[in-house]
């Protein structure tokens, strides 16, 4: 590989090697428990039933979102705390898509209203329902809604060089703006309760161990190529450029750079990623409501990334995980009136103790024992304990 | 004051008589032209009435003491601080610097070496160059970027001329102070500015390292670039061998070659002490 001209070489390959086992990973569960699922006896020990199938499938969901976390905070440095408003509306237009598809199979039959608006003694269906009876519709608005609503927000807070905790706090405003809006009835999305008691999708009844299984299988995929998408973005110049931003913001500036331009790319892709993330959590979960909005969740996403390794793309989505996997473990047993308190603790050990993260300390672990001989797989970004 | 030294104009007087922009055409042939440029900071006078201009391929070096202005001077020039009063036009006073923010203006061709060395520690040196090199700045074609095989002889080149050709794998963040420095200036080379602003080069290099540096400004001046230099240190400044222009209170004190301007009462006054 030295053989090429001087500086042709060093690229990082598209896949890493931790990229390689990390879709090998997803291939393998994407295989593994569907098989597992459906032609093992339910007696046998591994079995997966259902029900863990539709938590697994949460799982990369909410690896999705992580990894669309990370490509802003571990990339160029933009840490919001609202990343759970663009994961909440994708998920709400999936959500209006499935009320459409009750059709008279609600509480109260009406063909066209969904039984909340039937109960608030509405008479017609408002404006912006209109549509999301129709699959494509819904599927573009799943990108269209968070995408225009980080285009517009993202336009203002770089332009106006909005960043560091500022910028934090306002994108943690936003979706505290946007969780108390979607509580109220008027505005037409189910209030309190937000969306549920979904039937089926695309035809296909949500409950049925089918359907949970393509729904799981199709995390997967999206999960996949989330993460090529976000590996092929911060390899290219444009990267680079990010990471520049992160690093010496004024530098890139001096340099010709439009860094706000850059900003609002990414932020507008993460937002999209974190939308069809919520679309694909919204029927594997069966409800949607604006508890989905609330800062803590936000804050959250922000753990896992942080536990993972920011700025590895690879560490996010197995915070994401390992971090839901313990809350699933310990909400559930005794200890469950302290699981945030243990949240808390991960976090603080995790800055203090961990600041690279899982994955970031393993880097650094192998980049010291090949120092001399090879050059690094991910030299892209280093990850920093805090921003 | 002795009669050696070139005395700036007495700036604070001409400032009323603004002539119109359009004018500026005729009126300068000179690169980059300042006029009675004042930047007030909560009441500090930071310029008062700066005035000078820089010929195309011309190299200057700026000296004066601490808080005389050389770096909000930079500032102004480059688009980080708007003049409260005055005028900076560019390119033989096409171009109303004042107008335009960093981004357009290193874009226009004014680059920019920082006083504390500032590269992209998370890029390898490489990455560096190539991030600053002259070329598509827009976001969403660089997804999409290629290197062509000329940018990457123009990227050797620069590496030739800064000598860090053996480090172009290592992190910007590893590389010694004086490396920084150099690359710095390389990055400045790779976006191929009109006018280079350096703001103190040599701070913190060994002498080898100064002279080295003084022979790099000295190459890219002879090939076409103009160079403005604040430095302290006077060797360095001598080693450059080009006028010399002393700041004292955001004003010229002196202006002339190096031995003039250190003859000058004033300047060892306030600044070279005696």
């Amino acid at each position: 590989m030295s053989t090429s001209p001087m500086n042709m070489t060093r690229q990082p390959a598209l896949l890493g090697t931790s990229g390689i086992i990390f879709l090998a990973v997803l291939v393998a569960v994407s295989v593994l428990v569907p098989v597992l699922n459906l032609a093992v006896a339910p007696d046998s020990a591994v079995h997966v039933p259902t029900y863990v199938v539709s938590l697994l499938g949460k799982y990369l969901t909410y690896a999705l979102l992580a990894l669309s976390v990370d490509l802003i905070w571990g990339y160029v440095g933009i840490l919001s705390l609202g990343q759970g408003a663009f994961f909440a509306l994708g998920g709400y237009a999936m959500g209006m898509y499935l009320m459409r598809q009750i059709g008279t199979r609600g509480v109260y039959g009406d063909p066209v209203l969904p039984d909340f608006m039937v109960f608030l003694n509405w008479k017609e269906l408002p404006w912006f329902w209109y549509g999301f009876d129709m699959f494509p519709f819904a599927a573009l608005m799943v990108l269209l809604a968070p995408g225009l609503l980080a285009l517009v927000f993202g336009w203002f807070a770089f332009r106006s060089r909005v960043t560091g905790v500022y910028l934090s706090i306002i994108t943690q405003a936003m979706t505290f703006a946007l969780l108390l809006a979607f509580f109220r009835n008027d505005m037409g999305f189910g209030g309190n309760n937000g969306l549920t008691d979904f039937k089926d999708i695309l035809g296909f009844n949500i409950q049925a161990d089918g359907t949970r299984l393509v729904l799981f299988v199709l995390s997967a995929l999206a999960l996949a190529l989330g993460y090529v998408l976000c590996r092929f973005l911060v390899r290219s110049h444009f990267g680079k450029v990010l990471v520049a931003i992160r690093d010496a913001e004024t530098r890139v500036r001096f340099t010709g750079y439009r860094a706000e331009n850059y900003k609002l790319v990414a932020f507008v892709v993460s937002a999209m990623l974190a939308g069809i993330a919520g679309a694909l959590y919204v029927p594997q979960v069966g409800i949607i409501n604006p508890s989905e909005f609330s800062p803590a969740n936000s804050i959250e996403i922000i753990v896992w990334v942080a536990v993972g390794g920011r700025g590895t793309l690879v560490g996010a989505a197995l915070g994401a995980v390992l971090v839901n996997y313990a809350k699933t473990y310990f909400t559930s047993g005794i200890l469950a009136p302290y699981w945030l308190f243990m949240l808390g603790g991960l976090f603080v050990a995790v800055t203090l103790f961990l600041p690279k993260g899982i994955v970031g300390t393993f880097y650094e672990w192998r980049e010291k024992r090949r120092q001399h001989d090879d050059i690094p797989d991910e030299p892209l970004a280093t990850p920093r304990p805090a921003e | 004051m002795t009669a050696t030294a070139t005395l700036a104009p007495a700036t604070a007087e001409l400032a009323t008589a603004e002539p119109a922009p359009a004018a500026k055409k005729e009126l300068t042939e000179a690169l980059l032209y300042l006029d009675a440029v004042t930047v007030t900071f909560d009441g500090f006078r930071a310029l008062n009435a700066l005035s000078f201009t820089v010929d195309p391929g011309e190299m200057r070096a700026v000296i004066g003491p601490n808080g005389a202005g050389k770096t909000t001077m930079m500032d102004v020039i480059t688009g980080k601080t708007r003049p409260d009063r005055g005028d900076v036009f560019f390119d033989g006073g096409i171009t109303d610097l004042t107008k335009l923010d960093e981004t357009q203006i290193a874009t226009l061709g004014i680059g920019r070496k920082f006083q504390k060395p500032t590269v992209f520690e998370n890029h390898t040196v490489l990455d560096n160059l190539r991030l600053a090199l002259k070329g598509q700045r827009r976001a969403l074609p660089n997804i999409f970027r290629r290197e062509s095989a000329a940018a990457r002889e123009r990227i050797d080149e620069i590496f030739e001329t800064i000598r860090l050709t053996e480090h172009r794998d290592r992190l910007g963040g590893a590389l010694s102070h004086g490396q920084k420095q150099w690359l710095e200036i390389g990055m400045l080379l790779a976006q191929d500015p009109k006018l280079l602003l350096v703001d103190e080069p040599v701070a913190g290099m060994t002498d080898a390292e100064t002279a080295q540096t003084a022979e790099l400004l000295r190459a890219i001046n002879a090939n076409g670039h103009s160079v403005v230099v604040v430095e302290h240190d006077m060797t360095f400044v001598r080693d450059l061998g080009v006028r010399v222009m002393c700041l004292h209170e955001g004003s010229v004190l002196a202006e002339g070659t190096l031995d003039q301007v250190s003859a000058n009462e004033r300047v060892i006054e306030v600044y070279l002490g005696r």
